[in-house]
């Protein structure tokens, strides 16, 4: 189709009879519009990956988003079947690669659930710390994102630069920044760095003093306030029926929190607060993430002074053979519930083996909420939603 | 009158947000993370855990601790070590012994996951902290982890 030019517009101004002294924008009301659609990604700079929105626009308000996936798909469901279940884990680090370590203990804690071995306290302490300061990171790294998105550079070098304290602490640790791989179903791989503890207390007092500055660059600007406040709204109901979760169901009000509901690791024994807000806005998104980062840090706190004495690893045979059944196992990444669910029939091998990934339900309500926005509004939309685009498209 | 007290807030919150970028500005110097790097390649140390790559290493007899036994192989998710290997006589009691003829270790497609390290019995294979791994023919990234002539130590059992 031919776009839609000014000499178009002029031809369909149809003026009726005695309305020459019409005012400027009743004639304005007789342009005849079309409605277009126009792609945005799979490489747009704005939208975090390769994802691709068909949007269908009258002007510039939005009708309709469509996401279309399948841009980085890599089956990495059907890849389980192959694999046993120790190399599984290493292909969860490859999902929401923004929390490597929550997605690998989800696959090691359903793969213990069904083999009937409890860790040791040291091992859930540690996954515990390990998965706040994950979460932490990635948290830095959607604030610099956001920031970007609707028009602050600065904010990305800010968040970039408390992130990469935390993979320091990784890298010495697990050996790697960001596909750690330091799970094994029955513990870890091995034991924490000697100056694992003593990196992850000089950063929780770094970024105590950092925090605030995040509010006074960014929480607190009348332009940022301006392009998030009231954009994409979303009511409780309707995120509990899409089935959103983390920060995108918390900023609507809904306490989903699977920390706090279904326990799991050393999530028992930690006092934290459950971030909430109800007016359900890109702004009330923002304020709970960063207010999860305040959590994070009260909950390595409590722990990283006293983790316990024990082994690293209960010993598993080998060949790990689950036996027959179905199981399913659900934790909290940085963007909401990961479910994993594995149907065994008793061999080395999964039947099938099923992620329930938060991306891909949140990504849902996109078009519910932008209705009727524009398209920048989206764009803030999408920044507060923090989409991680190869946890959606597996 | 609240025109007049956004043009208001709006300045102050610009304020604020630039005394933020301004302190950094006027402290440039101070806790920057940048690393010059190429520059630094002489002081630029990783750290000890780092995943570089996979080697083995030899001792000054050229003897490495690989025993052929193929459990890397098996745990690799993705086919990266290949083991070729070969049934040699045991000087000692004159019976046959598998041993390694070649441990070859495609680095271009290996995704650093360490369970391969994890699953060797007699630890032969260890991770390097290198970090320049491009070339120019990947080709190249084809290695035979053992060198030439090399043999298992004795008393390497698995
Ligand atoms: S690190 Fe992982 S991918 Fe690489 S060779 Fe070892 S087992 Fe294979
Ligand atoms: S490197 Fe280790 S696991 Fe691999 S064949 Fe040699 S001894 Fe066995």
């Amino acid at each position: 189709m031919r776009p839609i030019s000014y000499r178009d517009c002029e031809r369909n101004i149809t003026l009726e009879p005695g309305t020459q002294n019409m005012k400027p924008e009743t004639i304005n009301n007789n342009f005849k519009t079309e409605e277009y659609f126009v792609n945005m990604g799979p490489q747009h700079p704005a939208a975090h990956g390769v994802l691709r929105l068909i949007l269908t626009i009258d002007g510039e308000i939005i009708k309709n988003v469509e996401p279309d996936l399948g841009y980085i798909h890599r089956s990495i469901e059907k890849m389980c079947e192959r694999d046993s279940y120790q190399q599984i884990v290493h292909l969860t680090d490859r999902m929401d690669y923004l929390s490597s370590h929550i997605n690998n203990e989800a696959v090691c804690l359903t793969v213990e659930k069904a083999l009937e071995i409890e860790v040791s306290e040291r091992v859930k302490v540690i996954r515990t710390i390990i998965s706040e300061l994950t979460r932490i990171a990635s948290h830095c790294l959607w604030w610099g994102v956001m920031g970007m998105d609707v028009g602050a550079l600065t904010t990305y070098f800010y968040g970039f630069r408390d992130r990469e304290m935390i993979n320091d602490i990784f890298e010495e640790t697990c050996g790697a920044r960001l596909t750690m791989n330091y799970n094994i179903p029955g513990g870890l791989m091995f034991d924490i760095h000697p100056n694992f503890v003593k990196r992850t207390k000089d950063f929780i007092t770094h970024f105590k003093t950092k925090l605030p500055e995040y509010d006074r660059l960014l929480t607190g600007n009348v332009i940022f306030q301006k392009r998030t406040k009231g954009v994409g709204v979303l009511t409780k109901e309707d995120a509990i029926s899409f089935g959103t979760s983390g920060p995108v169901a918390r900023g609507s009000g809904f306490a989903n929190d699977v920390r706090k509901r279904h326990h799991y690791s050393a999530y028992d024994r930690v006092d934290f607060k459950e971030a909430l807000f109800t007016e359900g806005d890109s702004f009330a998104r923002y304020q709970v993430r960063i207010m999860e980062m305040w959590e994070a840090m009260k909950i390595i706190e409590q722990l990283i002074d006293t983790i316990p004495e024990g082994d690293i690893k209960t010993p598993t045979n080998a060949v790990i053979k689950l036996p027959k059944g179905e199981y399913y196992q659900r934790v909290e990444t940085a963007r909401g519930e990961l479910g994993v669910y594995i149907n065994s029939t008793g061999t080395k091998n999964p039947y099938r083996l099923k992620f329930r990934s938060p991306g891909f339900s949140n990504l849902s309500v996109l078009d519910h909420i932008t209705k009727g926005a524009k398209i920048g509004d989206l764009v803030a939309t999408m920044a507060s939603f923090d989409f991680v685009i190869p946890d959606i498209d597996r | 009158m609240s025109y007049f007290s956004d043009i208001y807030n709006g300045i102050k919150t610009l304020l604020t947000g630039m005394s933020v970028t301004g302190k950094y500005f006027i402290h440039a110097r101070k806790g920057s993370l940048t690393q010059q790097y190429p520059d630094n390649r002489e002081t630029l140390k990783m750290f000890d855990r780092f995943r570089g790559e996979v080697v083995m290493p030899h001792d000054e007899n050229n003897e490495h601790r690989c025993t052929g036994c193929q459990k890397c192989e098996i745990a690799c998710p993705n086919g990266t070590i290949e083991i070729i290997w070969d049934r040699g006589i045991d000087e000692e009691t004159g019976k046959k012994k598998k041993k390694i003829d070649k441990h070859i270790y495609h680095l271009g497609m290996c995704t650093m996951c360490g369970l391969c390290i994890e699953a060797c019995p007699t630890d032969a294979i260890v991770w390097a902290q290198n970090y320049e791994n491009s070339v120019y023919d990947r080709t190249k990234l084809s290695k035979v982890l053992n060198q030439p002539g090399s043999k298992v130590k004795a008393g390497i059992e698995d």
